[in-house]
């Protein structure tokens, strides 16, 4: 049944796993996310629905543990925070080279280095560059509510067994942390063995099943024609999310002469701006990537043959504004502001933000 | 009489396992891994495991065992078949489920995930191939290399004093309660294949009876990485491995069976 909770972030990520069927969340502890961890183990997830809850020695093992259910087709997740995401990276790059589903989460918090505890999101360029070695992309939701850190999860999943690849949930310290109410879906039955053997029997490693041929996980292509050709079958899939997958919110963007682009924790300070704005009558509205991979093009690159500029407002030291300015390509100007270090920029300053862009 | 006429199933003595691939091994001619190989895809299809086995080859000469084992297999990165296993392990605790790693990849990367697989016992089967040498990068040092044992990276020999001493993970992770069955072998003598078969059938039979992890380490050579032809490699595998690698049962029935030092 379907309820109405007051949670964390990160345990409405953790109770929308368990609802989703999740077969195995492997994890190691880092602030300001271990309540992902903390909240599966104490719901004793295994007596509820099966689901395996591992904490793993490292963020390195725990990604591999998630490869190795993956690769047999259960269902699995893990979460980590910035220092943990980027010890993952090596994983992720064979997730994505192997064609592995998956749905990972990162709660970022400041850097370079250990950083700092508080929420940050400076980790953009690695969530939707690819992160690890190679050419591969994830695909980045990114959510700004508590909310959508439950519903991310089955949305995230949709995609990731839809594509088979890795799916990335790019939240924050704030997300994560503070409490909202959140409607929680009802319980979905994990598969059965016997399901995972029809739906996922012709590419998963389950045992060769009625003397099948052999299934092989691999991301390694000796010779490098069958190399590129791989590639090459990464790369359509990548184009076919931008096709078909790639989501945003416009936020009064009707009448807007400019346009702040943010996403998650950004995205919500900005919205109180616009309230600001439009009380000194500046028209301003809001586009919202709810995917950062695939990034919403399309839209912003209509806006921009109507609008008199775009202001991309990030937790990070101008990551997000590349790609605005890659998609607006000129015709338009287009400026950063951010906030970094764990410092969350509030309202008015992004507001004086605009008014210095609408004076220059 | 025709060859033909002598193929018959009565005339049989030997045949290859189904479950070797016809694909020519990459390894080098000489080398244990296509032994340690057969013996071990015998085994699975002598207990008639084949349908429930998934074996897992990490990075390193064996990182193409998929292109050989007619099994489900999974490539993983360097260090973490462990790792991999447990997360196949823990959602299929019914499935038979191996990891097939070298030293350079047991012993020097991946000992973080070795070690605590065999700390919380998960149940699979770690053959552990260990020839001393790093063999597909090119025969540089690894955790294994004996003291004054030369390679491209210790060209004068391993100096233990900067280049620490070898490390022994078999009888390391013996001393760890999930540890089940720990034993080590050799695959370059008919009778120690035969040992080194039995091995492997008990330690398929423990994870089959779910008694925790189990580690054989199959001490073997490295003709090309040790620069000498196949027969002088098995001869200074006798005299030179043997003696710091000793043969035999460590563990059994979670029991330890050997003095430790």
């Amino acid at each position: 049944m379907a309820e109405l909770k007051l949670m964390k972030g990160n345990e409405a990520f953790g109770e929308a796993l368990i609802r989703e069927g999740v077969d195995g969340y492997f994890g190691y502890p880092i602030t300001p996310q271990s309540e992902v961890i903390e909240y599966l183990m104490t719901e004793l997830t295994h007596e509820r629905t099966g689901m395996v809850t591992l904490q793993a020695e490292s963020e390195i093992a725990a990604i591999n543990m998630v490869y190795g259910a993956a690769a047999s087709g259960k269902k699995s997740a893990t979460s980590s925070s910035s220092p943990g995401i980027s010890l993952k990276q090596e994983g992720i790059s064979y997730l994505a080279g192997a064609e592995l589903p998956c749905l990972m989460l990162n709660v970022v918090r400041g850097g370079p280095g250990l950083g700092t505890i508080q929420p940050s999101q400076a980790d953009y360029f690695q969530a939707t560059k690819g992160g690890g070695h190679g050419d591969y992309h994830m695909y980045v939701l990114a959510p700004a509510s508590v909310q959508e850190m439950a519903d991310f999860v089955e949305d995230g999943f949709d995609i990731a067994y839809k594509y088979k690849t890795p799916v990335m949930l790019l939240s924050d310290g704030v997300i994560g942390q503070m409490m909202e109410k959140v409607m929680i879906k009802e319980q979905k039955p994990r598969l059965t063995d016997q399901e995972i053997h029809e739906k996922h029997g012709d590419w998963a490693t389950i045992g060769r099943i009625g003397g099948r041929e052999r299934n092989i996980i691999t991301s390694l292509y000796l010779k490098s024609d069958q190399m590129e050709e791989h590639n090459q079958k990464l790369q359509a899939k990548y184009k076919k999310m931008e096709e078909d997958d790639c989501r945003w919110e416009e936020i009064q963007t009707e009448d807007a002469d400019y346009i702040i682009v943010a996403y998650g924790s950004s995205a919500r300070i900005s919205q109180k701006t616009i309230q600001l704005a439009r009380e000194k009558g500046i028209k301003l509205g809001v586009l919202r990537p709810i995917t950062l991979f695939p990034f919403p093009k399309k839209p912003i690159s209509e806006l921009a043959n109507r609008v008199k500029g775009f202001l991309a407002v990030e937790m990070s030291a101008g990551q997000l504004v590349e790609d605005v300015r890659l998609t607006v390509n000129g015709k338009v100007k287009v400026e950063h502001f951010g906030r970094n270090g764990g410092i969350i920029p509030s309202p008015v300053e992004v507001l004086e933000a605009i008014e210095k862009l609408i004076k220059e | 009489m025709d060859i033909k006429d002598i193929i018959k199933p009565e005339n049989l003595v030997y045949k290859k396992t189904e479950l070797m691939t016809d694909n020519v091994l990459s390894y080098c001619p000489g080398c244990g891994h296509g032994t340690a190989h057969r013996i071990a895809m015998e085994v699975i299809e002598e207990m008639g495991l084949t349908e429930d086995t998934i074996g897992v080859a990490p990075v390193g000469c064996s990182v193409l065992a998929y292109d050989f084992m007619n099994i489900d297999m999974q490539q993983a990165s360097h260090g973490r078949a462990p790792a991999v296993a447990t997360g196949i392990i823990r959602t299929w605790p019914d499935k038979i489920v191996f990891t097939y790693q070298g030293d350079g990849d047991l012993a020097a990367i991946g000992t973080a995930e070795t070690i605590h697989a065999c700390n919380r016992g998960e149940n699979i089967v770690i053959i552990f191939v260990n020839n001393g040498i790093y063999g597909m990068t090119g025969g540089q040092m690894a955790p294994t290399t004996l003291p004054n044992m030369k390679s491209s990276t210790s060209p004068f020999g391993r100096d233990v004093e900067t280049m620490g001493a070898p490390l022994k993970m078999t009888e390391l992770v013996a001393l760890l309660p999930g540890t089940n069955f720990v034993t080590r072998h050799a695959v370059h003598s008919p009778g120690h294949v035969r040992k080194a078969k039995k091995a492997l059938r008990k330690a398929f039979q423990n994870v089959k009876d779910k008694k925790g992890t189990q580690l054989i380490e199959i001490v073997s050579n490295c003709n090309s990485g040790w620069k000498m032809t196949p027969v002088d490699s098995n001869e200074w595998m006798v005299e030179n491995m043997f003696p710091f690698y000793p043969l035999g049962d460590i563990k059994v029935d979670g029991k330890i069976v050997k003095e430790l030092h």
